[in-house]
């Protein structure tokens, strides 16, 4: 083997000695490759073995995310194999993180089936995760060309209907997880539900494990919430929702959960990240044809999104899970209490919601991504944000997001009412500000004490939590270079 | 009660020239403007009537504010919003609402319950603004 170069070997008799070829040579390093606009594009961080040079390992990654296996097998010279094989086409070296590379690869479309999430991640991120030549391996973005896109179905309701369905425009939206989160009998917990709606917030949430536990069977959340979401509304004469969480053991049991939450009248329901693709799509199909909001707890995700060198970029996910069909989906505060870099989140919010997100290297978009018209994907902030941030969660956000105040809401001094009016005054404030043309950024805090003159309970809410900050760096950042400017 | 439907209703009542600087908002953001009436403020009721269509070609914030005088003059002691329509692709709705007058006293809506199999229930919300002898608010 030591004679042949480390190239692609064009012999075919050569090529299918059998035996033990590099990747390379096996042909899945094509650094002339012109990337189709029907391919799906990948770039993954890849930390070679010590002794493995980056273009044999992207090489790997190309390999064992498609056709290859470790050996030569003859049966390859049945398929027109030289079609299915991903070609990786550029490698780059991540700036500041030595021993690491940006490895870009390219996979026809006929490689995955349509509109299936499963079958795509089965060869992206299948096998080539444990793979041994590599330390870590880390999905960092896609380009998932219009044609295949084509075949998903997208959210079941996007953000313009589900605003239209609620009667609410021009604002965030305003929610609160009901806290705390395990242990509350079915009739406690709706009174969380209603005390916060009457109080003005358009959405209340289950926590990602409120399922059906002895301390509170589905069947009776379900019913005291619908009470509570009903008498909120009768009282306020806003369209009001609660996001009753179905997340269960089998598919049988959470179409059971979700017809029920339909049969009751509820606008909304959620699932877990945690139920798996193939389980989210079918809700999103089932949502889609009842009228009904899928919200998606991200539950599970920090396991393989935080760390740079290994896992999958939330990102990715978000992505995937717009092409999945949910409506909701976490995508961090910046501000609060869970992992986010502001450039990172603004990425992954332009994924959700823009209709062509355009290449961007300081914020981790690594290629143009049209949308093809699916339909946008709300995200959700929540985790430690509280009414005193409104001016920041506004600028870094925007208008087309769900705040959730959780504990900022129920924690309040003055009881649950107080704390929902004092975020839904704080939040009205802020974007009528906004709208005025008033710096929101720097006259924010001004702007909040102002309001809080003629309502008491956001004064009593920047009170308790003026000083509240969570100033951890994140683990998850962008690794880019500006590109130099003559000073 | 309150209805809280909108943008602002949690603020103190706009001022003229308050509601001139959301109107000039929508203006500059590229979209109609358009006005709104209705004694049925039901969240449900999604087709308040309109005062005209979506004033497409006024760019004037002072023209949407004659015509929200005019509205108010003819339809005292009822509903009143202001929209503004987006035209964009992707988005073709709605991207302001903000209530701008609201009848004195508002006559809310009752909840009726009708029970249903295995405790369930079967929610209505009517609007005592339209049945024949409106109600009084009743604490609930």
């Amino acid at each position: 083997m030591d004679q042949v170069a480390d190239v692609k070997i064009t012999d075919m008799k050569e090529r299918y000695r059998s035996g033990v070829l590099k990747y390379r040579q096996m042909g899945y390093w094509e650094p002339d490759y012109e990337p189709k606009d029907t391919d799906v594009l990948a770039v993954f961080r890849i930390s070679p073995q010590d002794g493995v040079d980056p273009e044999e390992a992207a090489a790997a990654v190309a390999g064992e995310s498609s056709t290859a296996t470790w050996t030569v097998v003859w049966t390859d010279r049945l398929t027109d194999s030289e079609y299915y094989r991903a070609k990786a086409y550029k490698v780059e070296p991540v700036p500041g993180q030595e021993g690491q590379w940006f490895a870009y690869i390219a996979y026809d479309l006929d490689l995955f089936e349509e509109g299936s999430i499963a079958n795509l991640t089965a060869s992206i991120i299948g096998n080539v995760f444990g793979f041994k030549p590599l330390k870590a391996l880390r999905l960092e973005d896609m380009r998932i060309p219009a044609h295949y896109l084509k075949t998903f179905q997208g959210p079941a309701t996007g953000i313009v209907v589900e605003r239209e369905r609620l009667n609410c425009f021009g604002r965030p939206l305003l929610g609160a997880t009901m806290k705390p989160k395990l242990g509350l009998s079915g009739r406690n917990y709706g009174r969380v539900v209603y005390e916060a709606l009457k109080g003005g917030l358009d959405f209340t949430k289950d926590d990602e494990n409120i399922n059906s536990q002895p301390f509170m069977h589905w069947r009776d959340r379900y019913l005291y919430c619908m009470e509570g979401v009903n008498k909120a509304m009768a009282e306020t004469g806003e369209v009001k929702g609660t996001y009753l969480n179905v997340t269960a053991a089998t598919m049988e049991d959470m179409y059971e959960r979700a017809e029920f939450a339909r049969d009751l009248g509820s606008c909304i329901i959620m699932i877990d990240l945690v139920i798996g693709y193939t389980a989210i799509q079918s809700m999103a199909k089932w949502a889609r044809k009842n009228d009904m909001i899928l919200h998606l707890h991200r539950a599970g995700h920090g396991t393989y999104t935080r760390q740079k060198n290994h896992g999958i970029s939330f990102r990715v996910i978000a992505k995937w899970m717009r092409m999945a069909g949910v409506d909701h989906i976490h995508a961090g505060t910046v501000v609060g209490k869970l992992e986010g870099d502001p450039r990172v989140i603004s990425g992954i919010y332009d994924t959700c919601r823009e209709n062509h997100v355009t290449k961007d290297l300081s914020r981790g978009l690594f290629f143009d991504q049209p949308w093809a018209s699916l339909k946008k994907l709300m995200p959700v902030a929540s985790g430690g944000i509280h009414a005193g941030q409104m001016h920041q969660l506004l600028t870094y956000l925007g208008e087309d997001v769900v705040l959730q105040f959780g504990g900022g809401t129920i924690g309040h001094p003055d009881g649950i009412q107080a704390g929902a009016i004092a975020n839904r005054v704080a939040l009205e404030t802020m974007v009528k500000a906004r709208n005025e043309g008033r710096d929101i950024w720097n006259e924010g805090p001004q702007i909040l004490s102002e309001a809080a003159k003629w309502c008491r309970p956001l004064r009593a809410a920047l009170d308790t939590w003026k000083d509240v900050t969570f100033n951890y760096a994140s683990t998850d950042s962008v690794d880019y270079v500006p590109t130099p400017t003559p000073s | 009660m309150k209805v809280t439907q909108g943008q602002f209703s949690f603020l103190p009542e706009l001022t003229q020239a308050e509601i001139k600087l959301q109107v000039e908002y929508a203006l500059n953001s590229g979209w109609a403007v358009a006005i709104e009436y209705t004694a049925d403020p039901h969240p449900r009721n999604s087709f308040w009537s309109m005062w005209g269509n979506p004033m497409f070609d006024l760019r004037d914030p002072a023209g949407v504010m004659m015509e929200l005088d005019s509205c108010k003059a003819e339809h005292p002691g009822k509903y009143i919003k202001i929209l503004a329509f987006d035209s964009k692709k992707g988005w073709e709705s709605v991207r302001m609402s903000f209530m701008v007058q609201r009848p004195e006293f508002e006559p809310g809506f009752e909840l009726v319950r009708q029970d249903g199999p295995g405790r369930s229930m079967h929610y209505t919300l009517r609007s005592h603004s339209t049945s024949r002898s409106p109600q009084p608010d009743t604490a609930l």
